[in-house]
């Protein structure tokens, strides 16, 4: 299988696991949710900092560097929120 | 460390984010599915220190630099994420949504100034597809922010030609994508991350202030796919993964809370286009209202047998969830019936109430969903609204030219009373009158949420 075909079949498997996880979810956890898979594409900042390794010119590197900046934000702020959120229901159920 | 070892390692993070997800569906495992994920995080950015192409170009170029701007994100986001007051955390979660679109967008630009004219056609197409996305997820995002945080109107902005105005950005986008797989260079990438950042204003421009949510949790779907196609880019299976299954899991979201809603998710982004003008029915505030003091409504509930209060943005605005859950335990003591009525999309977010309520210690008992507290509302004596409106307003059903027609509501207008506790007869979030504030079972107390429940507390006790 080349490079290609298996990056695409990864795309593919990783669609059905994402609606096949969250197929049924009460609205009371919709908010929580939507913040809790926010964060997890803050996992952008791994790429930010492949980026700012290879960069060889001063664009590239500030550039990278903001993104990196923006991506922890999405990454830690959002873990962060997510869980103070959840704590909330904590204890509430019977 | 090998590439191998690198790649296993990216795939038990991998499993931690599809753990997370799956725990954050369900409400006993919701915060360990959040810890997950964290770990799953934490531990795919440690090992990228680690692995870089071959071991001997260790440590990381710009490793300095690379760690004073996870600092610098650091030291933004957790306060950002630790103070904000539990109202105004939509606002916080399209903000943390748009900084990551942003982020992917900027990635895929400097990767692209980095392979230049070496790259293929498919890196290219990802790129362009991450830059475009990217960038609208970010300017859109900055715009639900302002609406949610009511700096801009929060009514859907519509301007003449404004359809063609979108259709000119859209079609100049795809004529810039086209420049850059043909002619390639900065300045048209440049110029294509410029155009879609505007369109992502003029694209969330038209969307009325209640359906907000909505588009942020697309937004965030968006997000999510431009990470899996700088993943692509990158050749970095985690991206990919994390990315595709953030945007498959936020798309099915998005349904979910369409559904809440009532709307179709084209309804959402178009509607504005295509509805008439929208015709207030009595927009003149001259109408005659009832409107009572404390202790008419102290009255009214204490010869209650049952009562069901509806909480809406404004209760939790006036910081009056524990006022509420005191004079719910007043009613209570005195046998009187107590329920919360939760409308699936009270406060701002689809659940956000429900947090509210629980942040004040709420029995979770007493809170009842819409579908089982609508069929009671008839055995109902009063039903106190607090600081809500769109959500029971009648329009829902009854004019099919309301921006919020087709969205199920909690049907309070079937109790025996109504009583409206507002600030004003300033509309609700949507922008739209409600006729039941005008009926003649509905009694209303003007004032800020909390000062008018503290004086039905005391007019109670003194009953």
């Amino acid at each position: 299988m080349s490079d290609v075909v298996a990056l695409f079949s990864i795309f593919i498997l990783a669609i059905f696991i994402g609606f096949e996880v969250v197929s049924k979810v009460s609205t009371t956890l919709h908010t929580p949710l939507m913040s809790g898979a926010n964060a997890i594409h803050g996992i952008i900042l791994v790429g930010a900092i492949i980026v700012a390794d290879h960069s060889d010119t001063t664009l590239e590197l500030v550039l990278s560097l903001i993104a990196i900046v923006l991506a922890t934000i999405n990454l830690v702020g959002g873990f962060v929120v997510t869980d103070r959120m959840l704590e909330m229901f904590k204890g509430k159920k019977k | 460390m090998s590439r191998d070892i690198y790649d296993l390692l990216g795939l038990v993070a991998a499993v931690c984010f599809i753990l997370a997800l799956k725990g954050l569906s369900s409400p006993r495992t919701a915060r360990r599915g959040n810890l997950i994920g964290a770990v799953g995080a934490l531990l795919a950015t440690v090992i990228v220190f680690f692995y870089v192409e071959s071991p001997d170009v260790l440590p990381l170029n710009n490793l300095g630099l690379i760690l004073a701007a996870m600092t610098v994100g650091v030291l933004v986001g957790v306060p950002a994420a630790r103070r904000v007051q539990m109202t105004q955390m939509p606002q916080l979660v399209a903000l943390f949504n748009g900084v990551g679109g942003g982020a992917a967008a900027l990635v895929a630009i400097v990767e692209y100034l980095k392979l230049g004219e070496t790259a293929s056609l498919a890196v290219l197409i990802a790129t362009i597809f991450t830059v475009v996305v990217g960038s609208v997820s970010f300017s859109g995002s900055f715009v639900t922010f302002l609406k949610l945080q009511e700096l801009m109107t929060t009514r859907p902005v519509v301007f003449p030609g404004g359809r063609f105005v979108i259709g000119a950005t859209l079609a100049g986008i795809i004529a810039v994508a086209a420049w850059v797989i043909t002619e390639g260079g900065t300045t048209p990438l440049l110029l294509l991350g410029a155009l879609s950042l505007l369109f992502g204003v003029l694209f969330v421009l038209p969307v009325g202030g209640a359906d907000v949510p909505i588009v942020i949790s697309l937004l965030n779907a968006f997000t999510g796919l431009t990470v899996a196609a700088s993943g692509y880019v990158l050749e970095a299976t985690l991206l990919i993964v994390a990315g595709t299954l953030v945007g498959a899991s936020g798309t099915i979201l998005t349904r979910l809370m369409a559904a809440a809603m009532g709307r179709s998710i084209f309804g959402i982004l178009f509607g504005a286009f295509t509805a008439k003008a929208v015709d207030a029915v009595g927009s003149d505030s001259a109408r005659p209202v009832k409107s009572g003091s404390a202790e008419d409504v102290a009255i009214l509930l204490n010869y209650a047998q049952r009562v069901v209060i509806v909480p809406g943005f404004g209760l939790a605005v006036a910081q009056a969830q524990h006022t509420v859950r005191e004079l719910a335990d007043l009613l209570t003591a005195k046998g009187i019936e107590v329920a919360y009525g939760i409308h699936p999309v009270a406060g701002r977010m689809p659940g956000h109430m429900n947090v509210l309520l629980a942040e004040a210690n709420v029995p979770y008992e007493q809170l009842a969903e819409m579908e089982e507290v609508n069929p009671t509302f008839a055995q109902t004596d009063v039903a106190l609204v607090i600081g809500a409106n769109d959500v029971v307003n009648p329009a829902a059903k009854s004019t099919p030219s309301a921006p919020i027609y087709g969205m199920p509501i909690l049907e309070v207008a079937n109790a025996a009373n109504v009583i409206f506790l507002k600030r004003s007869m300033r509309p609700g979030f949507a922008g739209i009158e409600n006729e039941l504030l005008y009926d003649q079972k509905t009694t209303l107390l003007f004032g800020d949420a909390k000062t008018s429940l503290t004086a039905v507390v005391s007019a109670l006790k003194a009953l």
